[in-house]
Formats: C-alpha cells, structure tokens, sequence
C-alpha cells in the first residue's frame, strides 16, 4: 500500500532521509521506529505531500504521490507530529472541516464524529472550543480526525506521544481493529513496547536510512531471546543470549549488578542504534 | 466545491469567534479619518468642487476594504506558522486552484464587510452616498486582487513578523498615496506615472466615481481586471509550490 523507492531529502547541510527503500503491505501495521533527528517526520511529511522529496518516489496504493497527489491523499488519513487544530473552533467544527476537505456527506461527517468522538472519550467536550483542551485531548482529536473519512492508509507521527497509560492502550485498540477492517497503518512512536505490540513489522531508521526491518520477533530471535541488562557508567547495557543457561553463565563471570529477562524490542533498537530512546 | 466552501467556512468560523472585536478594529482608522476630515476640517476644503469629506469617502472605503482583504495574510500566517493547520489542509485531497479561491473569496468576503462597515460610519455621519453596480464591481474587484496577494504574501514570508513589515512598508503606503487623500495629478508627472500603475489607484478612481456620480473609469475597471487575473493565477502557483 506505501511503496518508498530511494527516496532521499536533502536539507542545506544535512540528508534528513538517505535512499531510503521500504514496501509497507496492505493490512499491516508498519512501525517506523528511530532515534530523534532520523527522518521519520521527514518521511511522512513526503508522504502527505508537505515537502517534495530531493530524489526518489513515493507510492500509496497505487498512486506516485508526486504525480497524482490528489489521489494519493484521498487514500491516506495523516497523525502529524504537531497537533495542528484550529484552537478557535470547537472539537466538532474540526473534524467537520476536514470531513467537507475530503468531501464527506455532512450526513456522514456526523455519524462518524459521534462515533469517533466516543472512542477517544470527547464525546462531552465536541462542543467546546479545542483551546479549552489538554495537550492528551488535542492529540484524541487528531487522531479522530485522521479517521473521520475512514482512510485505506493510514499515517500517524507519534499519535500516543502526551497520552496516559490508559489512553493509550484504548488507542492500541483502535489500531489493531482498524487494521483488522482493512486497513493499513504507518507508525512513528518512540514507545518501543508499543511497536513491539501493535507492528506486524518494524523498520528501524537511522540517519535517514533503514538499518533493520522485520517482524518484532524475528528481530529480537536474531539477536538473543534472553536479554542481561548489567548497570555500566554509561546507564544500562544489554547483552543478548540465545537461552537462559548461557546467560546465567555470563552473569556469573561479570563483577556488577545484573538482570537476566526476556530480550524485547527495545533492547534490540538500543544496539542497534546505540542510544536510549527517551 | 464542498472543498472550497469548506475553506470559506473555516476562516468564517474563526471570524465569527471574534466577530465584535473584528469590527471594532475595522471601525478605527476609518472613523478616525471621518471624524478629522469630517468635523475637523468642516467643509473649509474643496476637491475639485466636491467637499473634501465626500472626496475621500471612496478612498476610506478603497482603503479599509483594501486592508482588510489583504489581513487574509496574517489569518493564514496564523495557521501556517502558529497552529499549524496548513499542513492539515495541505494533506486534504483538496486541488490548490479551489484552497486559493477558496481563501481569496473568504479575503473578499472580510473586505466587503469593512467596506459596509465605513459605509455605516458615512451614514452616520451624514455623508450621502449612492450604491450603483459598478460601484460594487470596484470593490469585489479590488478586495480580489487584495486576497490573491494576501495569499502570495502569506506564502513567501518565513515568519509572522515579516508579514508585519510587509504591512508597514507595502500597504500603509499605498493607503495613503493611491489616489486616497488627494488627486494623483498632485503629483509630479513621473511619481503621478508610478502611482498609476499600483492597483489602488484604480480602485479609488472607480470607487470615487462610482459613488460620485462622475465620468467613470472604464480603463481603471479592466485594468483591476487584469492586474486581479494575474496575482489570482500567481497565488495559485505559489500554493503549488508552498512545501517546506
Ligand atoms: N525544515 C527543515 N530544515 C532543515 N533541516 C530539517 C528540517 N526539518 C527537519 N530537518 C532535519 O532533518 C533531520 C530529520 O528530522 P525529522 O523531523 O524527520 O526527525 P524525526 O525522526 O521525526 O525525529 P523525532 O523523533 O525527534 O521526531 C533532523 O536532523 C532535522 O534537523
Ligand atoms: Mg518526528
């Protein structure tokens, strides 16, 4: 459904995307994980037409973003980064902009808003202007509004980024049933387990290339199915085993503090990229 | 055309949210020209035989419709560097020829109600004046041309406060200069030719004489016109090109 071919931007002094090549399919929620600065807002501004690419091309379904842009936004539902609401309007208003933008039936702008409003629990507040709302309540709201037109694609830039525990988990919900409808999904989160949990697949970029793509599983199998977190000065380090025994093993010939755990999809984001994500 | 009513839609909610305090500010500037020219200076000055106060009427009105047509810019700079919501519209499969007109139209409609407001202003003080269909076919012309550029500058600037300086250093002078306050002829003759080619100009001529009942302008209608057709075509290619 996402098709990125060598797509490359270059800002004045710095590639913020490297030939960058990635086949999101149809009905998969797709994790693009990455540290600060490696070209995931980059990307997914290309892929919502907010910025031309330097070279390469860009596909959603079967449409060249840069040819057909038209098209290929009329199949995309966007989460931005930013929470960009009209602060003046009222929750409702919002989203009947953007459902006239993608031209819905009033009708039908309303049957979806009272819909969607419920799932993300604003239903009380769709009246009140979106300047009266906390940080985590403007985020619900773009993310009601991303799927107000009921997209086929759906790209969403840090969507629990500022949300609760609970929020959040409600939001896993609503992915995973969107994806089970049809739908497919393109994920920023800097919250490893979430991608860990919702992704079929995660790329892993880094400095605007991807370093690692494959399932969640398949990714933490290759490097070790048991993890030994050990305190060094530099915070916590990860040594990955293939089982428990020779974990134990190792622990036993170290001189700190070590834990011996099941290897998860942060440990293996933090090797590969060699920083913690915070 | 759902699509661009809803961006019409969209700057008029925000409008109305201030709507008092949006006509307020319209009333200043023109009530304080009314008020100096009108009680201040009587009727002791003629222009041409007509009184000074009934002479610069159309140029209050050129002029607040003009300004306001033109503040389209600091709405969507708003929304462009502040809120953010550019980029929301921008990923709506929505054609840049219907986001510009859909902008200009809203622009034309802010001019029009400052035009209706100085027209209120004139009714309370007295000042006659008639309303013919050229009259309104200067004003939609001008607050045209004032939206499409509204919309170019709105683009081309990096920050809100260029856009202030644009204000200060493009469109307070044309307020005062375009044939407003006094007759071009005043001029000599090359600033007279210079002045004559800045659309506001034109727009006092047949708002002048539109409302004054006097030989009208025809040239300065076409030439609005044109000048209107060619910023409209530039905005919408500048849109084209608005990515960051
Ligand atoms: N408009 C711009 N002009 C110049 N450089 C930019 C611009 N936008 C982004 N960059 C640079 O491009 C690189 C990638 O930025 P991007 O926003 O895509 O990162 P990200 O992966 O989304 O990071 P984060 O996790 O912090 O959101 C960064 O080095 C950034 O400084
Ligand atoms: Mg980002």
């Amino acid at each position: 459904m996402i098709r990125i071919e060598n797509l490359t931007k270059q800002f004045k002094k710095n590639k913020a995307v490297n030939n960058l090549s990635l086949h999101v399919k149809k009905q998969e929620i797709y994790g693009f994980l990455g540290p600060n600065g490696a070209g995931k807002t980059t990307t997914i501004k290309i892929l919502s037409t907010l910025t031309f690419p330097t070279s390469g091309m860009v596909f959603i379904d079967k449409y060249n973003v840069l040819d057909n842009p038209l098209q290929a936004k009329k199949q995309i539902g966007v989460v931005h980064q930013t929470l960009n609401l009209d602060p003046e309007l009222t929750g409702y208003e919002n989203l009947l902009i953007h459902g006239l933008l993608f031209n819905m039936k009033i009708k039908d702008i309303k049957k979806n808003a009272a819909e969607f409003f419920e799932f993300v629990e604003l239903k009380d507040v769709m009246g009140a202007v979106v300047k009266t709302y906390s940080g985590g309540m403007r985020r619900r709201l773009t993310i009601a509004r991303a799927l107000i037109h009921r997209p086929k694609v759906l790209i969403m830039d840090e969507p629990t980024a500022g949300l609760d525990a609970f929020a959040r988990r409600k939001i896993w919900g609503l992915m995973k049933r969107i994806r089970d409808s049809g739908s497919t999904i393109f994920l920023t989160t800097h919250y490893i387990e979430e991608a860990q949990y919702l992704s079929d697949r995660v790329g892993i970029l880094d400095k605007g290339g991807l370093i690692a793509e494959d399932s969640p599983e398949k990714l933490i199998n290759n490097f070790g199915k048991i993890a030994v977190e050990i305190e060094g000065s530099d915070g916590l380090e990860v040594e990955f085993f293939q089982n428990r025994a020779e974990a134990v093993k190792f622990v036993s010939t170290i001189d700190k503090n070590a834990t011996i755990r099941g290897a998860n999809l942060e440990d293996v984001f933090i090797k590969l990229t060699g920083r913690r994500v915070k | 055309m759902a699509q661009l009513l809803a961006i019409i839609f969209r700057e008029v909610l925000i409008f109305k949210r201030k709507f008092v305090k949006q006509i307020f500010s319209f009333m200043v500037s023109p009530l304080l020209f009314l008020i100096t020219f009108g009680w201040g200076f009587g009727n002791e000055m003629n222009v041409d035989g007509v009184p000074y106060i009934n002479f610069i009427l159309p140029g209050i009105i050129a002029m607040a419709s003009m300004r306001q047509s033109f503040a389209l810019s600091s709405e969507i700079n708003i929304s462009r560097f502040y809120w953010k919501t550019f980029d929301e519209i921008q990923s709506a499969p929505i054609s840049n020829i219907s986001y510009t007109a859909g902008e200009v139209i809203s622009g034309m409609l802010r001019g029009c109600l400052a035009a209706v407001v100085v027209m209120i202003l004139a009714l309370i003080f007295q000042i006659g004046i008639s309303i013919n269909g050229l009259f309104v076919a200067s004003l939609l012309l001008n607050t045209f041309i004032f939206s499409s550029m509204a919309v170019i500058t709105s683009m081309v600037v990096k920050t809100h406060a260029e856009q202030g300086m644009l204000n200060n250093f493009l469109i307070t002078p044309m307020a005062f200069l375009c044939g407003t306050f006094f007759p071009i002829q005043h001029y000599p003759l090359w600033v007279g030719k210079l002045i004559f080619c800045l659309p506001l100009t034109h727009v006092s001529a047949t708002v002048r004489a539109a409302l004054l009942n006097q030989k009208f302008p025809y040239f300065s209608l076409l030439y609005m016109a044109v000048f209107g057709a060619v910023v409209f075509i530039v905005a919408v290619k500048v849109i084209r090109n608005a990515k960051n």
